[in-house]
């Protein structure tokens, strides 16, 4: 278990992450949808500023600094390009324009539902939790 | 002219998008790791399954923190209405939801990440795998979407 600091600045991030989403109109299917179609371009304005915001820390950061403030190593994403991986983006695609949510707004949709007793979302996030089970079970036969 | 790019406005977008983009970098500089959003949902078959994937050390090591992570983003939701502040409800079928969410839970992990991993981490990363995968996903979602808009379904 993460320990005590750790714990709350894991949980910290995921609010401002969280309800970042919401601020930003992201966490409602038609907005996704209406960017998807390109009828309002609001989320390459998201993803434009969370991009800048991160490029300048992830590439300054580990120059000043060989550990993070509370002392662990700085992660390296574990991801090799594939056919495979390229297969897996067109069918998160095919989901993602279908639905228009994805797995952050997933869960910051479900959270902020709870406040109006609306569970749309409830049924993506249990459905994307299915697919990755599927997905974990499919993998592990064909290793 | 930026009007019809943007007719709800550029400020919800730039605002929310700094917050999150706060909200991966406060994790990186704290604790040094990557707020991709979609590992969470392997990583909890974790708790649960012991087949051998399920098993793998990458999973188990990170679900902690995974799950204390997706739920702060669910309170972070929860603190955003609780606020009052405006949010719209969805009119989309609920089919949508669980046919849309399969694909995205299987697809998402097949492709090693999300908006967040690839989207926001690997392209902040300067990762040309994830920006080939961004482009993979978001190409495919807008074809989809005007597809799904034509058929009018």
């Amino acid at each position: 278990m993460p320990r005590g600091l750790d714990m709350v600045c894991t949980l910290t991030s995921g609010v401002l992450f969280g309800f970042g989403l919401a601020w930003s109109t992201m966490i409602r299917p038609e907005s996704v949808l209406a960017f998807l179609t390109l009828q309002d371009l609001g989320l390459l304005l998201v993803l434009g500023s969370a991009v800048g915001v991160n490029l300048l820390v992830f590439q300054l950061l580990p120059r000043w600094r060989a550990r993070s403030l509370l002392g662990n190593d700085f992660e390296q994403r574990p991801f090799a390009l594939s056919r495979q991986s390229i297969f897996g983006g067109v069918l998160f695609g095919l989901g993602w324009g279908l639905c228009g949510v994805c797995p952050g707004p997933a869960l910051a949709g479900v959270g902020a539902g709870l406040v109006a007793a609306r569970f749309d979302l409830a049924w993506a996030l249990l459905s994307i939790l299915v697919g990755a089970l599927l997905h974990g079970l499919w993998a592990g036969r064909s290793s | 002219m930026l009007e019809s790019y943007f007719p709800h406005g550029m400020a919800p977008y730039l605002i929310g998008g700094l917050l999150i983009g706060a909200g991966v970098a406060l994790l990186y500089v704290t604790t040094g790791r990557l707020g991709g959003a979609s590992t969470f949902f392997s990583a909890a078959w974790s708790y649960l399954l012991q087949t051998s994937f399920f098993r793998q050390a990458a999973l188990r090591e990170g679900r902690n923190w995974r799950t204390i992570y997706a739920l702060g983003m669910m309170l972070g939701g929860l603190l955003y209405a609780v606020a009052g502040l405006p949010l719209i409800e969805t009119q989309l079928p609920v089919w949508k939801f669980i046919v849309g969410g399969l694909l995205i839970g299987f697809g998402a992990r097949l492709g090693g990440g999300c908006t967040s991993g690839h989207g926001i981490c690997g392209m902040a990363s300067l990762s040309g795998g994830s920006f080939l995968m961004v482009c993979t996903f978001l190409g495919t979602a807008m074809a989809t979407a005007m597809l799904v808009a034509r058929l009018g379904v």
